[in-house]
């Protein structure tokens, strides 16, 4: 069987494109519910037009990866993007949005829940990079009861659900006599989540540097601390940077959880603002792409950011 | 010599875990004596000058430097590496820094030296190695004898009273080994204390007061160069010369 396909290239594609065509049209038949019908073939079976829709539409996408096929690397990736972007509008446009409610709303939407969404994230992720930082030093001490703390921690943490911490600690710290707000419970706990991940992510960066470094630097004589400021951690942000922007764009979205304590944050107004006149979808929507941009924004900070610390580490 | 040691290791035990990597070593380095360390692999070269800088820590006995009793304490080892430089087979400069970065960061940062005071440390010692029009360039640009160059001169720049030189050689290409060795005869002329694990016969002939010849952790023999090279005492010794021969 293996052998059969790997034998010839030639016949393994044709294989593979006669398989998805089939699975194309076997995936449109059955999800499409309201099939092109025209007046004349009104009286078939409906899974008759479904297969005949889906079967229209199958060739359709076939036609069109071809023809996406014969454009330069660039051209096809744009095409793609610009294809798939607008069947998403499409998917939107289904939905009868009334625009000028959004058009409303999208000012308070920035405002206030942009800025707040932006201010939760980047505070968190200021405080948990902290936190990483003394939690993969401590990960890495011979001293028993510092690796236990930070073991603990980071099991806990890494372990919990980011919506139970939320409401661990909102409601949680109350009873303990500790009166704490929403947005500090949401920074608390998105902190110390998102210092768990990061706690191993930094310690993985600065044991990819050889011993040899450390022991030069001890050798000097650096002190520890001294050691890892100027002549570790530098070395370990080229490793530590790409997993922490993926950290950030991961924490903006996981920052709608602080929602759920009433924080107006972008979620929580995408939730509120369309309840009185029934616009759920509407804002719902404009919150997702809201989201979206600021990733793409993100992303393009990360990537600025790894190329400028390639360069200057360029040995 | 009269005058009081740099550096005596007494009864010094060292084991890792149940391996026992020195045994019972004892050892006095005079002021401005050079002293080079071979023997075979593991036999615990390494291990004994990373002990004299704290690097390693030992079980039982003591070793003095300078004066100073080391402890495992931190305050001390700092203190006591402050007097010690050390060079690497690795070489271990930082990639991330110039040469001349390289030569500043611990004058500035240990001994509290201003920039501009610790800049013109670091051109006279790399003028030394001769490699300061290199100064503004990354290790990695540099090639492996001019990188062990640098090495020397960094440990330097710490203005050190004892020099440890762990097979500094060794990691490099044949055309590479003179220059370093050149550059490490030159310091030995000027008076400084070293100690050089090597297999260089023709550097530890011309330059040290004494080699020494360890065997699975223990000191098996001492002598001046020619003694050792011409008439080695003991069986191992032998072996081990015959076997750098062959
Ligand atoms: N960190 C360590 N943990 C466990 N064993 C070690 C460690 N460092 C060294 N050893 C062991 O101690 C012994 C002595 O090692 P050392 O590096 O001092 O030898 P060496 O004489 O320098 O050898 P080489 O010529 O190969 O450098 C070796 O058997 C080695 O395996
Ligand atoms: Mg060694």
């Amino acid at each position: 069987m293996m052998r059969y396909l790997l034998a010839d290239p030639a016949r393994l594609r044709r294989i593979g494109l006669g398989f998805g065509f089939v699975i194309l049209v076997a995936v449109l038949t059955l999800v499409n519910q309201k099939p092109w019908t025209p007046e004349a073939l009104s009286g078939l079976n409906p899974w008759v037009l479904r297969l005949g829709t889906a079967l229209v539409l199958a060739l359709l996408v076939m036609a069109n990866i071809r023809a996406l096929g014969l454009l330069p690397r660039a051209a096809q990736v744009w095409g793609v993007w610009i294809e798939l972007f607008l069947l998403l509008m499409a998917f939107f446009w289904s939905f009868d949005l009334s625009f000028s409610f959004i058009a409303r709303k999208i000012g308070f939407l920035i405002t206030q829940g942009v800025a707040m969404t932006l201010y939760i994230s980047a505070l968190s992720i200021l405080i948990a990079t902290v936190i990483a930082l003394v939690g993969a030093v401590a990960k890495m001490s011979k001293n028993g009861v510092i690796y236990g703390l930070a073991s603990f921690y980071t099991s806990l943490f890494r372990g919990l659900p980011l919506l139970m911490q939320i409401y661990i600690i909102y409601l949680g710290l109350p009873q303990v006599g500790y009166v704490i707000g929403a947005v500090p419970a949401g920074v608390l706990a998105l902190s110390l989540c998102y210092g768990a991940y990061m706690t191993e992510i930094f310690r993985a960066g600065i044991e990819s540097i050889p011993r040899g470094q450390s022991e030069g630097a001890t050798a000097l004589g650096l002190a520890p601390a001294q050691s890892m400021v100027l002549v570790i951690l530098p070395q370990a942000m080229r490793i530590i940077i790409p997993p922490t922007g993926n950290q950030f764009i991961a924490m903006l979205k996981d920052s709608s959880l602080v929602s759920v304590v009433g924080v107006w944050e972008l979620m929580y107004l995408a939730r509120t603002q369309g309840q009185t006149e029934f616009r759920h979808i509407e804002m719902l929507i404009t919150a997702s792409m809201i989201y979206w941009l600021l990733s793409i924004g993100l992303e393009y900070a990360q990537s600025r950011i790894e190329a400028r610390f390639g360069r200057s580490n360029a040995r | 010599m009269p005058a009081e040691p740099l550096v005596t290791l007494s009864g010094v035990h060292k084991s890792f875990g149940a391996f026992k990597a020195l045994s019972d070593i004892t050892l006095s380095v005079a002021p401005g004596e050079k002293v080079v360390v071979c023997g075979p692999s593991g036999s615990g070269k390494s291990t004994m000058i990373r002990c004299i800088n704290g690097l390693e820590p030992y079980q039982q006995g003591k070793i003095t430097v300078a004066g100073r009793y080391l402890t495992e304490e931190e305050e001390v080892g700092r203190a006591v590496r402050q007097e010690v430089g050390m060079v690497f087979q690795s070489f271990n400069l930082f990639p991330h820094l110039t040469i001349l970065e390289n030569c500043i960061l611990a004058p500035q940062w240990v001994q509290g030296k201003s920039r501009d005071e610790a800049v013109e440390t670091a051109r006279r010692y790399l003028k030394r190695v001769d490699i300061l029009e290199q100064a503004d360039k990354y290790p990695i640009q540099l090639s492996g004898g001019q990188q062990q160059r640098v090495a020397i001169a960094r440990a330097l720049c710490m203005a050190p009273r004892l020099m440890l030189f762990d097979e500094p050689t060794s990691a490099l290409d044949p055309e590479m080994v003179k220059e370093v060795l050149d550059v490490m005869t030159d310091l030995a002329r000027e008076g400084m204390t070293m100690i050089c694990v090597t297999h260089e016969m023709g550097f530890a002939q011309a330059v040290a007061d004494r080699v020494i010849f360890m065997d699975r952790g223990r000191i098996v023999e001492q002598a001046p160069p020619r003694a050792f090279f011409t008439a080695p005492q003991s069986a191992r010794a032998q072996e081990f010369l015959a076997q750098l021969l062959h």
